[in-house]
């Protein structure tokens, strides 16, 4: 019982790490070229539609 | 009728896209570079996109699938396989939240990249075992074995089982593992 418990300890430390890593990435937000990007796209799609 | 283009939605799951690509790479530039294929691939392949279906889990299996194939074609140098050890990792890990999640990045950064993936897709973007399997084409077991041993893993290197007062040969605390395993599957 003491092994369970520590062995659930251990994985919520690891858990909470894990998430701490996931969640800085989360919080840095999305640079302007991933923005621009989708925009390119969008008027590349909207010239092409235009073409037809 | 709908006029919803799924596109659309594409920007709402970048901030998640960016995070599991970083997460899995450990490498700003790679990752922007993946998400950026994977948003192309998306865009120009949005008609294999079933309209119902999990629009995040789609994308991830772009972002996954990505990196594999760039990994395989630049044969980098791979550090993270499985059992690799570095020094730094022999001292005792400070009880400090801080030292203890940068104690958590060296460990993490030595998982191999099948690993940190089971890790992240289901421990950090909360995906079920079934979904991160359906995504990265394998069966539900080798998810559930790739996340434990990488949880195990993971404790080995920061020393988390030195906390214990109970010694634990290594063939009791196999067996007391996969008794919790089953216990919480």
């Amino acid at each position: 019982m003491a092994q369970a418990s520590a062995n659930r300890k251990r994985e919520s430390v690891i858990d909470e790490n894990l998430k701490r890593v996931y969640d800085e990435a989360l919080e840095e937000g999305i640079p302007d070229r991933f923005k621009d990007l989708l925009e390119a796209l969008k008027q590349q799609d909207q010239s092409k539609d235009a073409a037809k | 009728m709908s006029d919803l283009d799924p596109r659309d939605e594409l920007v709402e799951h970048l901030p998640a896209m960016r995070a599991f690509a970083i997460s899995l790479t450990r490498n700003g530039a790679t990752a922007d570079d993946m998400v950026q294929d994977t948003l192309v691939k998306a865009w120009t392949n949005i008609d294999k996109f079933q309209v119902g279906t999990n629009m995040r889990a789609w994308l991830f299996t772009i972002l996954r699938n990505t990196y594999y194939s760039s990994r395989r074609k630049a044969k980098r140098e791979v550090a993270d396989v499985d059992g690799t050890h570095t020094e730094s990792m022999a001292e005792k890990p400070a009880h400090d939240g801080r030292l203890q999640m940068t104690d958590f990045r060296d460990a993490f950064a030595q998982l191999s990249d099948e690993q940190r993936e089971a890790l992240l897709l289901v421990g950090a973007s909360g995906f079920s075992y079934e979904e991160a399997a359906e995504m990265c084409g394998v069966a539900v077991g080798t998810i559930k074995s790739r996340t434990n041993r990488a949880r195990q893993r993971l404790a080995e290197l920061m020393h988390l089982d030195e906390d214990d007062s109970l010694e634990l040969t290594d063939d009791a605390t196999m067996s007391v593992l996969t008794a919790a395993k089953v216990a919480s599957f």
